[in-house]
């Protein structure tokens, strides 16, 4: 049957690219220090790190200023040596523009390092403590889920894992961190992809990479060519080619089953940005304190790759690429299909920053929502085989139930649909809502079984507990009862009876 | 005609009887079965928000019908939905839900009496004798219990704070 | 530094978007519809052009004041879907019918079969289509007088106005009637296959290329199969419509009508005589694909226009009226909530009953 087959990629949109200018342009190194570090503890899915420094404590570059607690989260360290002003909360890179709690760091300009020390040949050390240096290393996924990276790897040593994919497919227009950086570090990409093949224990290695980076391309496959078992796959430039489930069936053409993950197929993905900061800290020992950013858009004056450390203001960035020739439409982190308005450019660049893009009025081209003509383009453009028109028609009615029919818990928000949408309808928007709305609703009924747990418990508690005053009390009659009926009246020894 | 009355009052006989027996033998108890589930569902903390004594009266009045089904504060939307469903009510035609609230501390000036967590019915606040106390957001239902209590008056409801965690998009305000 | 510094409000992502808009859609139909309606005014003069532009305006009109009188912002006129409409209705019209059926046809397609049931995007049935069945239920000898093509200067303009605005009987206003109206093919087809004789009519009166060209009576702009076809074929190539509808009507139709042909020749017409006559080309790449009341999924869509191809060839072939197209699409239609409910895509991740995929080929843990 046509529309069984597994390995054709259906939907997907093909944006105009915009990646030529920062393509071509060398990552610049060597940007200065800011004059403050804002050091968000939300960079990593998962909980908040814990801070393990106080205030006006003295710091040294990659010194771990925060920790994971027991559930998921990363470590956090210095981006560079300095003195620590504050934790406090600080407005986040968030949409919501609602503050979190940040450490913010005062650089001494030394840039002085934690005594390193001694790194082994990773390669002939045990796969359990790599891990562990990972975790340490506080490296989470650099694609866009800032997932912690130790814990997919462990993950992967639980389960059978035949291939690793390194996903080296940045669909994102604008975006060209990831092609930039396999062109000039393909080696350590490598090296990071064999390190991790040596962790998890994999059978072969595929970097798979969209055909419209030929030059990343041939770097990796230059790179590549001592190894056996690590091959280059060219595949085709489509958006959401970078999303893990979509570059799975591109390159193996199988599908990651709904609510699974890619361990049941026995697969997993690393981002090559991933595979590179894991390189770094298993080979030299230095824990993830910076990223390159692909700060580009409109209204920036010289577009380009920046690698940033992490806690950088985002107008230091700006003002490092020519600054902006008019104040912008939108400010985005991230990609313009999948990233998040900047409330303000004093917000800082955190682990899961890709790219930093000022779009004038005619890249963001928003015009009035108008209804729905039900063209189904959006059907046609969606990748996960959904129906967004009636899912945003159920969510704008708050008929979750519905929305959920039509494939609302399968979207992975990638904005095909609101993309190609003649009507201009918030797709995504209305997504983001209704998914929100469920996951309130499904706390707040957790939180009414946990209250109502907590409610019964007291209640037999008190019972309980009255129980034993009475039992008390009444010990206590018969023990004055008993005194008083040794001293001998015959009334007495009958209540006593009784 | 003597057959005719003779029969339908035979009939009525029997078939009154047999209403009368079944009523008798099949009987739920003398409670609404559909108090019990919604009782069964709501918070059990008997808070008294609703301004009922307690759960059950609530579920009594909700199943009458003379109060809202919103008028359970600490179970949210949530809960009113489910209750809708179980009414075969319009889950559409619920309107705004009063947002929960949680109890917060004013720890200058609070002096450790203790009182307010012997009050409160989910052991939501910890504390000990002469300590300051603290409210388990996760466990308060924000019945305001404890508000009550306090000789101090330093116990304060508040609308649960937005935070990156529980913040999400608003529904987008087009046609 | 300033720290806010952006001219838009906080929208959720994506932060960039296609050159699309319904207008430009709208329009492309239109321009798709050109050929076609030119030829129309080609062969059936002034009369068939006056007849378009009342429908249209008409269609406009009606529009604007529906969302006037809803308290909407009657700009919404210009995402020319009413303009559309109007045009699609005027193309199936007899050409030389009076004023008021085609603005009585537009302004019931558009308030009754658009507005009332709130506006663009939320009706079920197509509008255009749904006018032209009232009117050819309620006025079945205007619906059906249909005109040779007589070329483009008969009548003379000022005659034309009598003829269509002032109900002047055509005697008045034309030296000759002799000859000026006509049987449709399918009018002819409906008589000989009562008769029996399909097979000596498609034999010796029937000329496959004066159907496929438009040299036949019927209405204004549907007689060129052609240009109708071009104009489908040029919106398929910019992907403002899928093939699934038309090849599945067209399709379903040619595979009944070879079926029939083949087990009796006596009574039913050759699978040519189908695709080259009446309304099917215009149903199939304009009617058919009209977005609101069409399935959004691939599966839907097939079955839709499969749906549509038989119901006319059913109408065609054992019905009262020898054309069918309006009818199956206005049924096919009705059906559509339940194809859109029923034939969903398969969602990445699960098999086509939406349980997720391939649970048994799990690797078991190693530890």
């Amino acid at each position: 049957m046509i529309m069984f087959n597994l390995s054709r990629i259906r939907g997907g949109v093909h944006p105009r690219a915009h990646k030529a200018t920062t393509a071509e342009r060398d990552i610049l190194q060597s940007l200065p220090l800011p004059s403050r570090f804002t050091l968000p503890l939300f960079q990593q899915a998962g909980a908040n790190a814990f801070p393990i420094v106080k205030v006006g404590e003295k710091v040294a570059k990659g010194q771990s200023i925060a920790v994971s607690g027991a559930g998921l989260s990363a470590n956090l360290h210095a981006p560079t040596s300095g003195t620590i002003v504050a934790i406090e909360a600080a407005v986040a890179p968030h949409p919501s523009g609602l503050p979190s709690q940040a450490i913010i760091l005062e650089p001494d300009g030394d840039d002085r390092w934690l005594e390193p020390a001694r790194v082994d040949d990773p390669f002939a050390r045990d796969p359990e403590s790599l891990s562990d240096e990972v975790e340490k290393s506080g490296i989470v996924g650099l694609g866009g889920a800032i997932f912690p990276s130790a814990i997919k790897l462990r993950q992967g040593r639980r389960f059978e894992i035949k291939t690793l994919i390194i996903n080296g497919g940045e669909c994102e227009p604008y975006l060209t961190t990831d092609d930039r950086l396999m062109r000039e570090r393909a080696e350590a990409i490598v090296e990071g992809a064999r390190l991790i093949q040596h962790i998890i224990g994999c059978y072969e290695v595929i970097i798979g990479i969209e055909d419209n980076k030929p030059q990343a391309i041939i770097a990796m496959k230059v790179a590549a060519a001592p190894y056996g078992k690590i091959r280059v796959q060219a595949v085709p430039a489509m958006y959401p080619m970078g999303s893990a489930k979509q570059m799975i069936q591109a390159v193996t053409g199988k599908e990651v089953p709904s609510g699974g993950r890619s361990n049941d197929l026995g697969i997993l993905v690393h981002n090559v940005a991933t595979a590179y900061a894991i390189q770094q800290a298993l080979r030299l020992g230095r824990p993830l304190l910076s990223r390159v950013i692909t700060v580009a858009g409109g209204c920036v004056n010289s577009p380009r790759n920046v690698e940033a450390l992490f806690g950088t203001p985002v107008q230091h960035l700006l003002d490092h690429c020519g600054g902006l020739s008019q104040t912008p439409s939108r400010l985005i982190m991230g990609g313009p299909m999948m990233g998040q308005q900047l409330p303000s450019t004093q917000v800082p660049v955190m682990k899961g920053t890709s790219g930093i893009l000022a779009l004038n009025r005619k890249e963001v081209n928003e015009q009035t929502p108008s209804a729905c003509i039900r063209c189904s383009r959006c059907v046609d453009a969606c990748p996960m085989g959904l129906m967004p028109l009636e899912m945003a028609k159920f969510s704008r009615v708050d008929d979750f139930d519905n929305a959920s029919h039509y494939g609302l818990s399968d979207c992975i928000l990638c904005g095909s649909c609101s993309y190609v949408c003649p009507s201009h309808i918030p797709l995504v928007n209305y997504f983001e809502y209704a998914k929100g709305e469920l996951k309130q609703r499904k706390l707040s009924e957790k939180k009414l079984a946990y209250t109502q747990a907590l409610t019964a418990a007291r209640n037999t508690r008190m019972e309980k507990e009255a129980e034993e005053k009475r039992a008390a009390k009444a010990a206590k009659k018969k023990r004055t009862t008993r005194s008083a009926s040794k001293s001998g009246t015959l009334a007495n020894k009958e209540e006593a009876d009784q | 005609m003597f057959t005719a009355t003779l029969v339908l009052t035979v009939l009525g006989l029997t078939l009154g009887g047999a209403l009368a027996f079944a009523a008798k033998v099949f009987a739920t108890g003398e409670e609404n079965p559909l108090v019990q589930e919604i009782e069964a569902l709501m918070p059990g903390s008997q808070c008294g928000q609703c301004g009922f004594p307690g759960c059950k009266p609530a579920a009594e009045a909700i199943v009458e019908g003379s109060v809202d089904l919103t008028c359970c504060p600490p179970g949210g939307r949530a809960l009113a939905e489910k209750i809708a469903e179980i009414l075969g009510v319009d889950v559409d035609s619920i309107g705004e839900v009063a947002a929960p609230m949680v109890a917060s501390i004013e720890e200058t000036l609070c002096t450790g009496c203790t009182r307010c967590f012997k009050a409160c019915p989910t052991d939501a606040i910890v504390g000990a004798n002469k300590q300051i106390h603290a409210v388990i957001d996760e466990a308060c239902t924000g019945c305001g219990k404890c508000v009550e209590a306090c000789p101090e008056d330093c116990i304060h409801l508040d609308v649960e704070s937005l935070d990156l965690n529980n913040w999400h998009w608003p529904k987008p305000m087009v046609a | 530094m300033s720290s806010i510094l952006t001219t838009e409000a906080r929208r959720a992502s994506p932060h960039t978007h296609d050159n699309t808009s319904v207008s430009r859609i709208m329009l492309h139909v239109c321009l798709a519809l050109v050929p076609a309606t030119g030829f129309g005014f080609y062969s059936f003069g002034w009369p068939a052009f006056l007849l378009w532009a009342t429908t249209c305006l008409t269609a406009v009109v009606t529009e604007a004041v529906c969302l006037l009188l809803q308290g909407k912002s009657p700009s919404q006129v210009r995402d020319t879907s009413a303009l559309l409409t109007g045009w699609l209705l005027a193309m199936t019209l007899p050409p030389w019918a009076p004023w008021w059926i085609g603005a009585g046809g537009a302004a019931f397609a558009i308030a009754v079969g658009k507005q009332l049931y709130g506006g663009v995007g939320h009706n079920i049935f197509n509008p255009a289509m749904l006018a032209r069945v009232a009117l050819l239920v309620s006025f079945p000898v205007h619906m059906t007088t249909w005109i040779l093509p007589v070329g483009l200067d008969t009548p003379d303009f000022l005659s034309s106005m009598q003829l269509v605005f002032m109900q002047t009987p055509m005697a008045e206003v034309m030296s000759s009637t002799d000859g000026i109206t006509g049987a449709t093919i399918l009018g002819e087809l409906k008589t000989v296959q009562t008769a029996g004789t399909v097979e000596s009519f498609s034999a010796s009166q029937f000329s496959l290329s004066d159907a496929f060209f438009g040299h036949t009576p019927g209405s204004l702009a549907e007689t060129s199969e052609l240009l109708v076809l071009a104009g489908g074929l040029w919106l398929l190539s910019l992907r403002i419509i899928s093939w699934h509808i038309p090849v599945a009507m067209l399709g379903s139709l040619a595979i009944m009508s070879f079926v029939f042909h083949h087990g009796d020749s006596a009574h039913y017409a050759n699978t040519l005589i189908h695709l080259t006559s009446g309304g099917i080309m215009l149903g199939a790449f304009f009617i058919a694909t009209d977005y609101v009341t069409s399935p959004s999924s691939k599966t839907g869509q097939l079955l839709f226009g499969a749906g549509c191809g038989l119901i006319v060839f059913a109408i065609r072939s054992w019905g009262g009226f020898p054309e069918g197209v309006g009818f199956a699409v206005l049924f096919m239609n009705a059906l559509t909530p339940l194809l859109d409910r029923y034939c969903r895509p398969r969602v990445y991740g699960r098999d086509l009953r939406g349980k997720p995929v391939n649970a048994k080929a799990k690797p078991g843990r190693v530890k």
